[in-house]
């Protein structure tokens, strides 16, 4: 097991890039502790996967350093790192059986028969493959293929990290759940090093201590589950992170006061025609709101309430209520823009609702960044 | 308009794909197939638009029998889980196909498929082609294609599923907006039980070729009428439970031993003594507070946090449970913990599956 | 999943037709034949299952078979590995790859005559390039009359010729073996050898089970090169059983006896084919 460092990384998969759209990967520093369970989560296109490539020593980044255990590895073959990896579609040895495929990466590096044996047995009871040890691997289904791919990982003892790319995409929607969970109870048991690239936030979160999120080739926050949810440090990762989204409004900050333009509050109105803009309300934010400006706040659903009888609140029209079983999703429009807040079962939402935003949640964006926070 | 399946049956070489249904399904609102794969979402759809030929029971559309009738003489638009266009046509050709088909005039055709490509965003892209064109756009075409042709069953077969997980997120929010005026009978097809609530309207459940219940998505979610509805209505699975019930009391019992009891709502008490399932969704089950619910205790298996929610499987009475709490909660994997369940909230069901008091 | 529509017999029936005249009427025109004995002038007497159990006593007939097989099993036991090994030395990605594929697929655009003409040509002692060669380095070659020679120069000929069609249809198995096959192999610190033998052979089996089965049913029926080549010479060194046959039906006349043969020949072929098919595709189930 080692901790991975990777020192200003850069990627292009052309011959000579010279502009910024030219890298698949702009600068990235990172460092993953030895037995972490992390997610590299953003959309398709981000540079996930090449930096999950990097790392496996399946490609050589075109500048930087890739270190393990402070040991600089970047020109080693990916099996002299002793890295193991899961691709997005089951990769399995078909002229073999389930035992075998197992023993495969053992046999090539000169384990002894016996030792071989014991391991792939002790693997085989761990992934819950007894059963099917003896059977040729290529008649399984994807989810069997996958924890045998999974499980060509595990038999070696001496692996570093174990990477997975988009793991779950060709398994049965009500058996990802499953193997999902075998994952994580795995990582619990084995704290082996598990570097797990996806885009669905389901996934990333819940597998992942420390989730990495990416964007245009840019890691834009390195956070656990709380804080990227908590404290987005980019509008990218409070819209993509969260399910609805963070709510972003533009704004203006004059003297240290955040405004931004709210209308009447005219019920219902169709999705996309606005309300009547009748002024500026201040905004309280969390962060520091120095300079003046254009800005937004983002504030997430959950931390939207309704204001109580007689108490202040922004004036809002109600557009419509989603059920999503355990609560409500009011899409509601303040001025021009759209807020969505989360509403408990069972709690009548007003025709012209009057909007309470969390101070302590709401923060301030210059750029898409968190202002007042260090890069 | 009304779709309506009268006891619609498929048997596939002595193997039956779909058992005898009834369904009605109306214009306004979706009409959702929920189930996981290979429950007969597709077939179910199939038969409905006549791709396939019932080996028993009729389809009947708008009062009329249409059951023999060729899906190409009846007006049926589909969408499928693949992204499925002409490849060697630009978007505008794609778009405008199933109109070409049906002769109409150039002026007319230019119209409507700008009117389309403007509600799906796809206007920048008309004079591309489809490989040209991200997963979303892709799919948008293939939506585009069925709204424009003013099909009166338009079919949605799983079409977010290959989608990456904001676009879902927003195609969700749009389409029924878009199908909402075209006045057609829209069937959509889902594995996810959150989806299916998002897009409301009214829901059948699916389990093997077998409609297990059907009405209002919200209202079958919170009385499903049966174990295998609210089974197939739950993500994560539903909590299942042994309890005795006697007299005015229930227990959860293992071994004889019963590991919490609790008064039975009105339903269950007229109902009687004896051992019954219970069902408890995973948001029930909450780490104990001292708030004087019933309390469990259970090994804690595997634990999973996600942003605002802690999700944690423990094991009770050997069954795998699974608690869903809003907020960080801290479990120990492996070591015991204590959950409480809002009792209040649980399905109970007798021995024949059937949820008591429905 | 789908019964059967009646409709469908209405598009299959012009095909149904084109296959009756192609191949059954012929079939039934051999058949009628192999059971009669001609006299010229369209005279036809019954004869029964004569000529087919003269011609499966005869040494000529034996002979010819014996040929086919050698000649086939030897051209199979070549062209396989070699078509195989250069499709894994064709690069697989970038702008050679259409350039060898098309300098793959010349000679299988040659036409067969032209390809007979040419390595008669080629090997001719006196003036061809190899066979001028050859001598000129010492070495006694004359495909005319040395029977060994001969045989060299026809399988030499059919490796050229045939060689291409196992690269190009082994190159579409490898092509589609996603990439994540080797990367995983890379990790799980595979040899090349393994590769070859775990990933890349498995992967290619259905293609080459066709290759195999084209090829053989191709080189069983091989005529034009052979007859244009050698003429079946020297001697009867290279007359292998589709040679033999038409020296029968069109050399003596023997009408009944080359028509017995080429049912005889048809079925082994179908019977060889057969065998080849099971044999490949068992176990794949």
């Amino acid at each position: 097991m080692a901790r991975i460092t990777l020192e200003t990384l850069r990627h292009a998969y052309m011959r000579n890039p010279r502009a910024r759209e030219d890298f698949a990967l702009h600068s990235v520093d990172i460092e993953w502790e030895d037995g972490g369970a992390y997610a590299l989560l953003g959309p398709s296109g981000c540079g996930k996967t090449t930096l999950l490539n990097i790392i496996s020593g399946l490609l050589r980044p075109s500048e930087g350093r890739v270190l393990f255990d402070g040991e600089d590895v970047t020109r080693r073959r990916p099996d002299q790192r002793n890295i193991a990896q899961v691709f997005q579609f089951p990769v399995i040895y078909d002229t073999m059986t389930v035992r075998e495929n197992l023993a495969f990466p053992l046999r090539n590096r000169g384990v002894a028969e016996a030792d071989i044996a014991a391991r792939v047995a002790e693997i085989g009871t761990m992934l819950e493959l007894d059963d099917m040890m003896d059977s040729r691997a290529a008649g399984l289904t994807a989810d069997s293929k996958q924890k045998i791919s999974l499980g060509r990982g595990l038999v070696r003892q001496d692996v570093a990290a174990i990477l997975f790319d988009e793991p779950l995409t060709v398994i049965d929607p009500h058996l990802k759940w499953k193997l999902r969970s075998k994952l994580r109870e795995l990582h619990q048991r084995l704290r082996v090093t598990m570097i797990y690239v996806t885009h669905d936030q389901t996934e990333a979160l819940t597998f992942a201590d420390q989730v990495v999120v990416m964007s245009a080739g840019e890691i834009v926050q390195l956070g656990t589950p709380e804080a990227l949810f908590e404290r987005p440090h980019h509008t990218f990762v409070g819209h993509f992170i969260g399910s609805p989204g963070m709510n972003l409004l533009p704004a203006r900050v004059a003297g240290g006061r955040v405004t931004i333009e709210t209308g009447a509050g005219d019920p219902g109105h169709q999705a996309g025609a606005a309300t009547e803009v009748v002024g500026d309300t201040a905004i309280a934010v969390a962060n520091p709101a120095a300079g003046d400006g254009p800005a937004e706040i983002g504030v997430r659903p959950e931390f939207v309430r309704l204001a109580g009888e007689g108490e202040p609140g922004l004036q809002a029209a109600l557009v419509k209520v989603s059920d999503t079983g355990r609560h409500r999703i009011a899409e509601t429009r303040v001025g021009r823009h759209t807020v969505r807040l989360l509403v408990a079962e069972g709690q009548g939402v007003p025709e012209a609702p009057r909007l309470v935003l969390d101070p302590a949640r709401t923060f301030l964006y210059r750029d898409g960044w968190l202002a007042g926070e260090a890069r | 308009m009304t779709l309506e399946l009268r006891q619609v049956a498929l048997e596939v070489g002595g193997e039956t794909h779909i058992h005898p249904t009834d369904l009605r399904l109306e214009r306004g609102g979706f009409n959702i197939l929920l189930g996981t794969t290979r429950a007969g979402k597709t077939t179910l759809m199939h038969l409905m638009a006549g791709l396939e030929r019932p080996t028993a029971g009729q389809v009947w559309f708008e009062g009329r029998d249409v059951t023999g009738i060729s899906v190409r003489r009846r007006n049926v638009a589909m969408v499928h889980q693949q992204f499925i266009n002409y490849p060697s046509l630009s978007v505008f050709e794609n778009i405008a196909s199933p109109l070409r088909v049906a002769r109409m005039a150039r002026a007319e055709i230019d119209a409507r498929v700008r009117e389309a490509a403007d509600l799906l965003k796809l206007t920048p892209m008309l004079g591309r082609r489809p490989d040209e064109l991200s997963g979303g756009q892709q799919q948008r075409t293939a939506i585009a294609r069925a709204l424009v042709k003013d099909a009166d069953l338009v079919l949605l077969d799983e079409p977010l599923a290959n989608l990456d997980y904001k676009l879902r997120e927003e195609l969700r929010e749009e389409l029924p907006r878009l199908f909402e005026a075209k006045g057609a009978v829209v069937v959509y097809a889902t594995t996810e039980p959150s989806e299916a609530l998002l897009l409301a309207g009214h829901t059948a459940t699916l389990h093997e070729g077998r409609v297990t219940g059907f009405g209002p998505t919200g209202a079958l979610y919170r009385a499903p009428g049966d174990l295998l509805t609210a089974q197939v209505f739950s993500e994560p699975p539903i909590n299942l439970g042994r309890v005795e019930k006697r007299g005015g009391r229930v227990a959860l019992a293992q071994d004889g031993a019963a590991l919490a009891e609790w008064d039975a709502p009105a339903a269950l008490s007229e109902a009687a003594d004896g051992t019954y399932t219970m069902g408890l969704r995973p948001h029930f089950v909450q780490p104990a507070n001292g708030s004087g619910l019933p309390e469990v205790e259970g090994r804690v298996l595997v634990t999973e946090l996600s942003g605002s929610e802690s999700v944690a499987h423990f094991e009770l009475a050997g069954q795998p449970w699974v608690s869903q709490a809003h907020g960080i909660h801290p479990f120990e994997v492996g070591l015991t913990a204590r959950f409480a369940l809002e009792t209040a909230r649980a399905f109970y069901f007798d021995g024949a599956g059937r949820r008591v008091g429905s | 999943m789908r019964r059967t529509n009646q409709i469908g017999w209405l598009f299959v029936a012009p095909v149904l037709l084109l296959v009756a005249f192609n191949a059954l009427i012929p079939l039934m025109t051999v058949v009628n034949y192999s059971v009669q004995e001609s006299f010229g002038d369209n005279v036809f007497f019954w004869s029964g299952l004569q000529w087919f159990e003269q011609l499966l006593n005869e040494d000529r007939f034996h002979a010819a078979l014996g040929r086919q097989l050698m000649f086939t099993g030897i051209i199979l036991a070549i062209e396989l590995p070699l078509g195989v090994a250069i499709a894994l030395c064709m690069p697989k990605k970038g702008p050679f790859v259409p350039v060898c594929l098309v300098l793959m697929a010349l000679p299988l655009l040659i036409p067969w005559n032209v390809v007979g003409a040419m390595w008669n040509i080629l090997a001719l002692p006196e003036i061809g390039l190899l066979g001028y060669g050859l001598n000129a380095a010492g070495i006694d070659f004359n495909f005319t009359q040395s029977p060994v020679d001969a045989w060299i120069t026809i399988v030499a000929m059919d490796v050229w010729h045939w060689t291409s069609l196992v690269v190009l249809l082994a190159f579409a198995g490898l092509s589609a073996i996603p990439d994540a096959y080797y990367q995983a192999a890379r990790i799980d610190g595979a040899s090349r050898w393994s590769v070859f033998r775990h990933i890349e052979l498995p992967k290619m089996k259905r293609v080459l089970t066709i290759a195999v089965l084209l090829r053989f049913m191709d080189s069983f029926m091989i005529y034009t090169e052979i007859s244009v080549l050698t003429g079946g010479g020297p001697g009867n060194a290279t007359t292998l059983l589709s040679i033999d046959l038409v020296k029968k039906a069109l050399g003596q006349f023997d009408l009944g006896p080359a028509a017995a043969m080429s049912l005889v020949y048809f079925l082994i072929t179908l019977l060889v084919s057969w065998l080849f098919y099971t044999l490949m595709t068992r176990g794949e189930q």
